[in-house]
């Protein structure tokens, strides 16, 4: 059990797990509701390297049915911010 | 000059990792060339010591030039192209030969043309043959001279300092690879791979050149090539399942995408289909005796690239996902190899991640098939006399009449078909 994130633990941890598909400016002008994979076009190898990182860097073995968490950085910070087995 | 793909006609040579009097081993990379598309590392054909660098750094040639002379045991070769892979041969040599003065004439014919050909002006070297005979190693020394700068300072070559402004690794902080004492691009590289570990890094090219590359052999296949298509819709239930099965139980790094499904299904049908598999050159058509899979990877700012897998259909699913990692990584910092732009049998192309349902795709001359893959998407489909929702892609097929007919065409695309039945075979 890891005690859950806080929403600015959350965001470093996304904006670090998506260091060069876009620069740090570009991505605190996102929005935090936009899709990440389509305004970062982001393919799906590409993503498969994010969520390695994010898991590396949690120590948190992220599923593939818990991909649609990972959609916005909205809803990532959600996922990543509940108390989880 | 190699011929790195079918549209290239000249290139110019941006790096020699190796100076005259270096063994080099065949399947080495030697020098890096530019053509217009990409920076590819050239392999060396054969090995041998090298004598003499012909093509200086920054000079464009025409395919077919000789970049450098090696000597392989008592005879000379030349290092580029094997017969094979030369273009017609070019009506002008890009070099002045300096008028010899009398005193010279002494040098052989051979050395006086290397010498010609090198850009080294004879009268300026000392000649240590027989009665001041100007030998043919007097010639390579002149030209390592031409290119070594003072001792104590770090050399590096301009190819290398342009990549590492590009990729904004500090010059001062490399090392240069012990056995060539001189930074060289890979150096450069290195560095950035190592802090690409935490951030990857597009490294983006001339724009321009490339669009006009793609234009021209697009261009050309379209003229030359009479297309076929044929389209085939797979139920991939089997293989997701497989996948999402596979993937709950493997460290993430090993994660399979379907596209190494795909890719491996398409290798194993394009070993069983000969006709499709193979390069159409002087109104023939030549088979391959082994399926290289030329992948088509899209670039970060647009232009589009085609790393090849070597020997794509005797490699396992886990095998391909790695290769085709480390072609895009290749295709993405602009670290082709020569291999990516020859090597290619029949190429893949999947825009699955942009959402559309197919493409009917441009054969890449002189391959003369292009396998693509739409998105796969959830719609409705029977199976068994009942309407049920699976993950459907659809499988085009473009290939040339001259080398194949549709019933070829249709076997193959129905084997991929079959193959991906059964993932757990793949």
């Amino acid at each position: 059990m890891t005690p859950p994130l806080t929403r600015a633990e959350a965001k470093s941890a996304l904006h670090a797990a998506l260091a060069g598909f876009a620069s740090e400016a570009e991505l605190e002008q996102l929005s935090p509701s936009e899709n990440l994979r389509e305004a970062l076009e982001l393919d799906s190898m590409d993503f498969l390297t994010f969520v390695e990182r994010l898991s590396e860097q949690l120590g948190r073995r992220i599923e593939e049915d818990d991909y649609d968490h990972l959609a916005t950085l909205d809803s990532a910070a959600d996922f990543l911010g509940e108390a989880h087995r | 000059m190699p011929a790195l793909g079918a549209d290239m006609t000249e290139g110019t040579v941006l790096e020699w990792l190796v100076k005259a009097g270096d063994t080099v081993r065949k399947g080495d990379i030697v020098a890096v060339v530019d053509t217009d598309k990409a920076a590819i590392e050239v392999e060396c054909f054969t090995s041998g010591t090298v004598s003499a660098v012909l093509v200086p750094v920054g000079s464009r040639v025409p395919v077919g030039t000789p970049l450098a002379v090696l000597a392989a045991g008592p005879g000379m070769t030349e290092v580029g192209p094997t017969q094979d892979e030369r273009g017609p041969a070019p009506e002008t040599v890009p070099h002045v030969e300096p008028g010899p003065p009398a005193e010279v004439r002494l040098a052989t014919p051979p050395t006086r043309k290397f010498a010609a050909e090198s850009g080294v002006d004879l009268t300026t070297v000392h000649g240590s043959g027989r009665d001041g005979r100007v030998t043919h190693a007097d010639v390579a020394r002149a030209i390592a001279a031409r290119t070594s700068l003072p001792a104590g300072r770090v050399r590096i070559s301009p190819y290398a300092r342009k990549l590492a402004t590009e990729l904004g690794v500090a010059v001062s902080s490399l090392s240069p690879t012990q056995a060539r004492r001189a930074i060289h691009a890979r150096d450069v590289r290195a560095a950035a791979q190592r802090r690409a570990e935490r951030a990857p890094v597009r490294h983006s090219q001339d724009a321009e050149a490339m669009r006009r590359a793609i234009g021209a052999l697009m261009a050309r296949a379209k003229r030359e090539i009479p297309h076929y298509y044929l389209s085939t819709t797979i139920d991939l239930h089997t293989a997701v399942e497989w996948l999402r099965e596979h993937n709950l139980h493997v460290p993430i790094p090993e994660r399979l995408l379907p596209a190494a499904l795909l890719l491996k299904a398409t290798a194993l049908a394009a070993r069983r289909a000969p006709q499709l598999n193979g390069h159409w050159v002087d109104d023939s058509f030549r088979p391959a005796d082994s399926v290289h899979l030329g992948t088509a990877v899209a670039l970060r700012g647009g232009g589009l690239l085609t790393p090849v897998i070597l020997d794509a259909a005797d490699r396992s699913a886990s095998e391909l996902m790695a290769e085709l990692r480390a072609a895009v990584t290749r295709a993405r910092t602009g670290a082709l190899r020569s291999t990516d732009l020859t090597a290619g049998t029949i190429t893949v192309t999947n825009l699955g991640d942009n959402g559309v349902e197919s493409v009917h795709g441009v054969i890449y001359p002189p391959q003369v098939a292009l396998v693509g893959f739409g998105a796969i998407t959830s719609r409705p489909w029977a199976v068994d006399g009942l309407l049920g929702v699976r993950p459907l892609v659809t499988a085009t097929l473009s290939a040339d009449h001259r080398a194949s007919d549709g019933a070829t065409g249709a076997r193959f695309l129905s084997r991929i078909a079959a193959l991906l039945q059964q993932p757990e075979e793949l």
